[in-house]
């Protein structure tokens, strides 16, 4: 049968790729470093070559899925004959192996794509970045191949049928959340090798800024879509209406992230006044360091959870020696270089320079609190002095304080000018928002919940406080001799993409305090005819009924669901399911999502009486989470197509200051 | 000084007061909110603190669940086959709680040394033991070959009560 060769086709794919990868990451840097132009310039092809054998390794990997070639123990353990076929072609990163070809796969594509979009870049410029990004693809398909080798048959005695998919995974959720989180993750790399490219060439201007900030702000919108997408699963999936939890592998992508919109901001700086430079640098190695203690910490094994396939120590070994050796030579390297890249530019106290420093000291910090939550318990293990967790309220304790004082700040940015300004000025421009946001924020949880709540007005006034200020600064920009509209089309997409991102923020903020003070949740017995009232809906319970699906059995319970005394009802049908390959339960939510308020509705367990234990909730603007979230990717995708990034850099001011200048209304 | 050195100065102060007030946040909220593991043998022996949050964690002991029949309320033992700790809980139970197999609850030890749960969390998957259960259990002498061997005859369980309906298919 030709099927049987599949894997073994893949396999072989893949040693080419990481040969290919080997060449690209000896050869380009050696020929920067020696001047060579011929070695330089294996690093397009090579970079091609490897793009072009690791996605036939990874469609070899996904045709056995689709083929249910179950002599492959890694389809064997993961999939089965039941499973319907877009769930077989997800189940390949459903699983360790699998998701770190993806991994590897989704950087040969970063890099395929910096080789074929920077054409223009300077040669030695190119082939460092190329070889930078080929060395780290080295190290992860040498872990492919030494650890976790996807292709490893099962022979001679090869199972009937697969152990299936862990039902948890089996949702549209697996399909979209992994490739978005980690083309985030991966993206981050680029930015990373653009940073070492500037330390091993010594140089870093201003068209270095304009060539790196499309690849990190991309990189960042897909990273804020993957975490939005992980939310928005968890949250009607795991069948308990928690939206986050801490969970350190959440963390372990919220990392890299508040690393990456401080490095986001620095590089606004670097490119506009040509400061920051060795900052900037610091950050987009912290933030790919972050991106692969993530991926250390969710693959090792040392974390327990539904994103820790494997418990094989000798791939967290691997993994955390890449890691080390990532960061060792990384920093060792900013040690030695960063002197002849940083330059000096003053700044008054009060200016944008000014607000974003401190969007970034206070970025760094909530990134730091964070990680001292996430790795001390893991630490105190490995030490051996006690197994604790640290829950979400510390997390709490320290995030929440912390970003609203980056949201104060944050709310003049958009205000303020470069270099200096004057603080009666800035007074003036923000007062009125300011007051505004005040009274609402005061004024909303009377209006809506009866009483006051200190939480509630805080999330408003924060989050009205990031957009009205950009408001009236939108409408004293949009004025213009000849209307409206053409005020509008004056300004840049970099701006219009700062402000959606901010908007997004804002959003997220209103979401976050809504749901979390006004969430009614009620768990309550319920047997058919058997009627619950939460937040003015009457649930009512008409019928309990069993259905068969392709791989499951599944208890179906009907309720009706009516506002108030309106006539018009509609019914929700909370399901539990058995999967039958492993014999597992899985609750599946009803849902009546809405722009203001999700109904949630979950069966639990079966109690005696032929009665459920079932869980109702009302989620007042739980949609504004994951909205904002959009907004945010959306404004950054905005700022990569502004012009002055698709234009061919060649010309570099002295440092970027003249152009700084002249942009000075746009940014 | 020259304005330059001045405002290095500045920033330097102001970034070690900040990581200052950033490193004490962190640490005041982490004393105050870390939750340690007792096993069941722990706490029979008195070493768990009474009335702060914990976690607490081994099997949940067979025939232990009992629910109240009006409320959600039940209550159930959590043994790690040396001593047993009674927990009691108020909701809904996840998918894979199950009698016979690991569990890990969030809660605190009343003074009449049962538990009261917060929290109830089971595993993820099936061939899944919280760590910290493996690790009491082992303590206790027991080898992950009995308690495997216990879950595999509770899912055989579950697949009888399921196999009516079931066409799978056998070949």
């Amino acid at each position: 049968m030709q099927t049987l060769l599949i894997p073994e086709i893949g396999h072989f794919a893949l040693i080419i790729a990481l040969l290919m990868a080997l060449v690209q990451g000896v050869m380009p840097l050696a020929g920067a470093a020696t001047r060579r132009p011929l070695w330089m310039a294996y690093a397009r092809p090579m970079a091609t070559g490897q793009f072009l054998f690791l996605a036939i390794a990874y469609l070899c990997l996904t045709a056995s899925y689709l083929l249910d070639d179950f002599s492959v123990a890694n389809v064997a353990n993961n999939s089965n004959s039941l499973l319907p076929w877009y769930y077989k072609a997800s189940a390949v990163w459903g699983n360790h192996e699998g998701s770190v070809l993806l991994w590897s796969l989704i950087l040969a594509g970063w890099t395929f794509a910096v080789s074929h979009f920077s054409r223009e870049l300077p040669r030695d410029m190119l082939a460092r970045v190329l070889g930078v990004m080929g060395l780290v693809s080295v190290g992860f398909l040498a872990f492919v191949l030494i650890t976790s080798n996807p292709f490893t048959r099962l022979l001679p005695n090869l199972p009937d049928d697969g152990a299936d998919l862990n039902p948890l995974l089996q949702d549209f959720g697996l399909i979209v959340h992994p490739p978005m989180l980690y083309m985030g993750y991966v993206g981050f790399s680029v930015v990373f090798a653009f940073a070492i490219a500037a330390l091993l060439g010594g140089r870093l201007d201003a068209a270095w800024t304009r060539w790196a900030r499309p690849w990190t702000n991309i990189a960042w919108a897909f990273l804020t879509v993957g975490i939005a997408l992980g939310s928005w699963w968890a949250y009607y999936e795991l069948g308990w209406g928690g939206w986050w939890f801490w969970d350190p592998v959440e963390n372990a992508s919220l990392l890299p992230w508040l690393a990456g919109t401080a490095l986001i901001h620095s590089l606004a700086v670097t490119e506009k006044r040509g400061s920051f430079k060795s900052w900037t640098v610091l950050l987009a190695i912290m933030t790919f360091s972050l991106s692969l203690l993530g991926t250390f910490l969710v693959r090792s094994g040392v974390l327990t959870s539904v994103h820790a396939f494997a418990n094989d120590p000798s791939r967290g070994l691997f993994i955390l020696a890449l890691l080390g050796i990532t960061v060792g030579l990384s920093l060792v390297l900013f040690a030695l270089r960063a002197p002849r890249v940083s330059h000096q530019v003053g700044f008054n106290w009060l200016s944008r320079d000014a607000l974003l420093l401190i969007n970034n000291i206070l970025l760094v910090i909530i990134t730091v609190t964070v990680l001292l939550g996430t790795v001390y318990p893991l630490l105190l293990d490995a030490l051996n002095l006690g197994k604790i967790s640290v829950g979400p309220p510390y997390f709490n304790a320290l995030f929440v304080p912390l970003t609203v004082l980056l949201c104060l700040f944050m709310g003049l940015g958009p205000l303020s000018r470069w270099k200096r300004m004057d603080g009666r000025d800035l007074f003036k421009r923000s007062w009125l928002s300011g007051l505004v946001a005040l009274l609402i924020g005061m004024a909303a949880p009377l209006a809506y919940g009866g009483e006051w709540n200190l939480k509630v007005t805080l999330g408003l006034v924060v989050a009205l406080w990031i957009v009205l200020p950009m408001a009236r600064d939108l409408w004293a920009k949009t004025r213009h001799s000849a209307g409206r509209l053409a005020g509008v089309k004056r300004l840049s997409l970099a701006y219009w993409g700062m402000v959606l991102g901010h908007l997004g923020v804002a959003v997220t903020i209103i979401g976050v305090t809504v749901v979390s003070n006004y969430v009614i949740e009620r768990n309550v017995r319920m047997g058919v005819g058997d009627s619950v009232q939460v937040a003015g809906y009457t649930f009512t319970m008409t019928e309990l009924a069993s259905r068969r699906g392709p791989n499951y059995l599944a208890d179906t319970a009907l309720i009706e669901v009516r506002r108030g005394d309106s006539r018009r009802e509609f019914v929700m049908e909370p399901e539990k399911r058995l999967y039958l390959a492993r014999g597992m339960p899985m609750t599946q939510v009803a849902l009546s999502p809405g722009l203001f308020r999700d109904l949630y509705v979950a069966m639990g367990e079966e109690l005696e009486g032929d009665s459920w234990a079932m869980r109702l909730q009302y989620k007042p603007f739980v949609r504004w989470l994951w909205l904002g979230a959009l907004l945010m990717a959306a404004g950054g995708i905005m700022a990569v197509a502004d012009k002055r990034y698709r234009r061919t850099v060649t010309v570099r001011g002295p440092e970027g200051a003249p152009t700084a200048r002249a942009r000075e209304a746009t940014a | 000084m020259t304005p330059k050195r001045r405002q290095k100065l500045f920033v330097i102060l102001g970034l070690v007061s900040l990581a200052a007030i950033a490193v004490g946040l962190t640490l005041f909220a982490l004393r105050a909110n870390i939750n340690l593991f007792f096993s069941p043998v722990q706490i029979a022996a008195g070493d768990a603190p009474i009335e702060r949050t914990l976690r607490a964690g081994g099997m949940v002991k067979k025939g232990s669940v009992s629910r109240d029949t009006e409320t959600l309320d039940l209550a159930f033992t959590v043994t790690d086959y040396v001593d047993d700790v009674e927990v009691r809980y108020s909701g809904i139970l996840p998918d894979l709680f199950r009698e016979g197999q690991g569990v890990v609850v969030v809660g605190e030890l009343t003074p009449d040394g049962w538990i009261r749960a917060d929290e109830v969390l089971a595993r993820h998957d099936e061939n899944y033991m919280p760590p910290e259960v493996a690790q009491a259990l082992a303590e206790a002498g027991y080898s992950p070959e009995d308690y495997q061997a216990n879950a595999a005859e509770v899912a055989k369980g579950m697949e009888a009560q399921a196999g009516d309906g079931d066409a799978r298919q056998t070949n």
